[in-house]
C-alpha cells in the first residue's frame, strides 16, 4: 500500500522533472542489475544457440577437419534411433512417478510440521532439512551400497519379503534399478516440495478451517473443500519446478547403473553421446531436444494448469 | 494448543520416529559402510562387524589422498567463488529489483526464473567444446562460470523476495536525524539486508557444492575436478578391491560440514527456499 502511495505523488510533479527522474533512476537500475541479466544471458543463452548451430553438422572431434553442413540429418538420426525414445519413455517415467510420490509424501510431511507443537516441530524441520543439505551422488551412492548385491543389506533385512532374496541383484533388471533411483531422488527432494507445501499451508485463512469445522465438515471434506483450493499456487510452483528438475536427472542414474538395462536417460545420452563419444553434432541436436522438452512441458504447465509462475513466486 | 491426550501423545510419538528414520536412514547406511572393512563389507549387515578407520586413512593419508584432497581443495575453491562472484552480482540486481522502478525489471525476473529451469546437459556440450579450444577446460575458472548459471538465478529471486521485506524508510529516518548517506545505509539497512545475503549464500553454496553434471563433463584431471565428480572416478586400494569403503568416507567428509552448516541456520534456510518460491 505504501508503494503505490509513493509512487504516485509524483504523478503530479512537472513532467519534466518527472521523466528526468525516471530516466536516472532507470539508469541506475539497469546498472545495478545488468550485469548480473548479462551473466545469466552470456551463460546460457550462447551455449544453446551455439549447440543449435553445432546440430546442423556432422561433427565429431575424433576427426574434426570431416565437419560438414548436414541439415537436421542429426535429428533424424536421434529421432529414429530406439535408444532416445527408450530414454524418453524412462525420464519421462522416473518423473512422473517422483513428482507424484513427492507430492503425496511431501504435503503428509508439510502436514505434520505444520501440526506439530511448537517443540516438535523444530526437530522435525531440522530433521527434514538433512536430506535437502546432502550432495545427490552421496544419495546415489548411500541408496546404491543399501541395495548392492555385495555390500548390500536390504536383501537380508527384507529376504521375508516376495521377490527378494539374497541373490536378488537390484541392479541388474530395468524395474528394480528405476525402483533404486526414483528412491534415491524422491529421499534427497521431498523436502523441497514439503517446505514449499508448508509455507502455503500457513496462507490457508484458519479462520475459513474453524468455519468449516464448526459447521460439521470432516477432515477429508476440510482438506479438499478449504485447504487444497486454497494453496493451489503452492502445488502448482512445486510440481512444475520438480517436474522439470526431475526430468533433467543424471547424478543418480549415472552412479547407479551409469544406463545399463535400459534406464538410460536423456541428460545421460546427451552426455555420452557428447562427452563420451565426441559426437559433438549430434549431442548438441539431443541437447537441443532435451531443452525444448522443458519449454514444452513449462508450456503445458502454464496451458493447462494456468500457472502464473510470476505471481506465484511472489511477483503479482 | 490443546492439551494432548495420552493417545495423541502416542501418535505424536509415532510420526516422530517415521519422520526421524526417514530422514536419517541414509546417513546412517553411509555412515556404517564407511567404517566396514573392506573384507567384511559383503557380510550383509548394517552396522559393521569391526569398527575401523582404515577407509579414511586411506582417503586422508593413504593410497586414495592424491585423488581425495585436490578435489575437496578445488569444491570448496570453486564454490566459495561462484558464491561470492553470484552473491554480489545478485545483490546489486535484487537492490535495484526492490528499491527502484525502472522498465525491465519483469525482465530480469523472467530471466533468471528462465534460467534456473534450464536443462544443465545443454549447456555442458557447447561448453566443452568451446572451454578446449580457449583453454578453459579442466581450470577453476571453467567451472567457476557455469556455475554462476546455477547461483545467480536463485540468488536474484531470493534476494529480491528479502529485500522487499526490508523498511527502507528508515534510511530516510536515520538522514533526517542527521546522519549522512552512508551512514543510514551502513547502520540502518546493513543490518537487515545481512541476514538475507548470508542466507542466499548459504542456498547458492549448497547449489554450487552439490553439482555433478559440469564436474564431471567439464574437468579431466585433479587440477579442477570437484568432489562429487571425483567420487565417481574412486578405485580401491588394489584392483582387486572394490572402492566401497573410501567412497563412503569421502562421501560422510563432504557430508558433515554442510549438514552442520544445515542445522545451524535452518530456520534462515527454510525463510531463503520459500519466500523466493511462495508469495509470503
Amino acid at each position: 500500500m505504501t508503494a503505490d502511495v509513493a509512487t504516485q505523488a509524483p504523478e503530479h510533479a512537472p513532467k519534466t522533472a518527472r521523466s528526468d527522474r525516471a530516466r536516472s533512476e532507470a539508469r541506475l537500475g539497469w546498472w545495478l542489475a545488468g550485469p548480473a541479466f548479462v551473466v545469466m544471458l552470456a551463460v546460457t543463452i550462447y551455449p544453446i544457440l551455439q549447440a543449435l548451430y553445432d546440430s546442423l553438422f556432422n561433427y565429431r572431434l575424433t576427426a574434426p577437419d570431416d565437419k560438414a553442413f548436414i541439415g537436421l540429418n542429426n535429428y533424424k538420426v536421434v529421432l529414429t534411433d530406439s535408444l532416445f525414445w527408450q530414454s524418453l519413455w524412462v525420464t519421462t517415467l522416473i518423473m512422473v512417478v517422483s513428482v507424484v510420490v513427492e507430492l503425496v509424501l511431501g504435503f503428509a510431511l508439510a502436514l505434520v510440521m505444520h501440526r506439530a507443537i511448537t517443540s516438535l516441530r523444530g526437530l522435525l524441520r531440522t530433521a527434514i532439512l538433512v536430506p535437502y543439505g546432502i550432495i545427490t551422488v552421496v544419495s546415489a551412492f548411500a541408496w546404491f551400497y543399501a541395495f548392492d548385491i555385495n555390500s548390500g543389506f536390504i536383501n537380508h533385512w527384507f529376504d521375508w519379503v516376495p521377490g527378494i532374496d539374497p541373490n536378488l541383484n537390484w541392479f541388474a533388471h530395468q524395474g528394480t534399478s528405476l525402483f533404486v533411483i526414483i528412491a534415491s531422488e524422491i529421499w534427497k527432494t521431498t523436502p523441497f516440495i514439503s517446505l514449499l507445501l508448508l509455507a502455503g499451508l500457513s496462507q490457508v485463512p484458519t479462520e475459513l478451517e474453524e468455519a468449516a469445522e464448526v459447521d460439521g465438515a470432516t477432515w477429508g471434506q476440510r482438506l479438499r473443500r478449504v485447504v487444497l483450493p486454497n494453496m493451489k499456487a503452492a502445488i502448482m510452483v512445486a510440481v512444475l519446478f520438480r517436474a522439470l528438475d526431475a526430468f533433467r536427472i543424471f547424478d543418480n542414474v549415472f552412479i547407479m547403473t551409469n544406463g545399463a538395462n535400459n534406464t538410460n536417460v536423456l541428460s545421460l545420452l546427451a552426455y555420452n553421446t557428447s562427452i563420451n563419444r565426441l559426437e559433438i553434432g549430434l549431442g548438441s541436436a539431443i541437447s537441443v531436444i532435451l531443452f525444448l522438452c522443458v519449454i514444452l512441458i513449462c508450456f503445458i504447465a502454464i496451458k493447462l494448469f494456468k500457472v502464473d509462475l510470476a505471481s506465484a513466486r511472489g511477483e503479482g | 494448543m490443546r492439551t494432548m491426550t495420552p493417545k495423541l501423545r502416542i501418535w505424536w510419538g509415532v510420526i516422530t520416529v517415521l519422520v526421524l528414520v526417514y530422514a536419517l536412514f541414509p546417513v546412517f547406511s553411509i555412515i556404517a559402510t564407511s567404517f566396514k572393512l573392506p573384507s567384511q563389507l559383503n557380510l550383509g549387515t548394517f552396522l559393521p562387524k569391526t569398527w575401523t578407520w582404515s577407509n579414511y586413512e586411506q582417503i586422508l593419508t593413504g593410497s586414495a589422498k592424491d585423488l581425495f584432497l585436490p578435489a575437496l581443495r578445488n569444491s570448496i575453491g570453486i564454490s566459495l567463488i561462484a558464491t561470492a562472484v553470484a552473491v554480489v552480482l545478485a545483490t546489486l540486481a535484487a537492490y535495484a529489483i526492490a528499491r527502484l522502478d525502472f522498465p525491465g525489471k519483469r525482465l530480469i525476473l523472467t530471466t533468471a526464473l528462465g534460467v534456473s529451469i534450464f536443462p544443465v546437459v545443454s549447456i555442458v556440450t557447447p561448453l566443452f567444446n568451446l572451454w578446449r579450444n580457449i583453454g578453459l577446460y579442466d581450470t577453476w575458472l571453467g567451472l567457476i562460470i557455469p556455475y554462476l548459471s546455477l547461483t545467480l538465478p536463485i540468488s536474484i529471486w531470493t534476494l529480491a523476495a528479502f529485500f522487499r521485506q526490508i523498511p527502507w524508510e528508515l534510511e530516510q529516518a536515520a538522514q533526517v536525524d542527521g546522519a549522512t548517506p552512508w551512514q543510514a545505509f551502513r547502520k540502518a539497512i546493513v543490518p537487515l539486508a545481512a541476514p538475507g545475503v548470508f542466507t542466499t549464500a548459504l542456498i547458492a553454496f549448497f547449489i554450487a557444492w552439490n553439482d555433478f553434471v559440469y564436474g564431471i563433463s567439464l574437468t579431466s584431471t585433479s587440477a579442477a575436478r570437484p568432489v562429487p565428480a571425483a567420487l565417481a572416478f574412486f578405485t580401491g586400494a588394489s584392483q582387486f578391491e572394490e572402492p566401497t569403503g573410501a567412497i563412503s568416507a569421502a562421501a560422510v567428509i563432504v557430508t558433515i560440514p554442510v549438514v552442520i552448516l544445515v542445522l545451524l541456520f535452518q530456520r534462515q534456510i527454510v525463510s531463503g527456499l520459500t519466500q523466493g518460491a511462495v508469495k509470503g
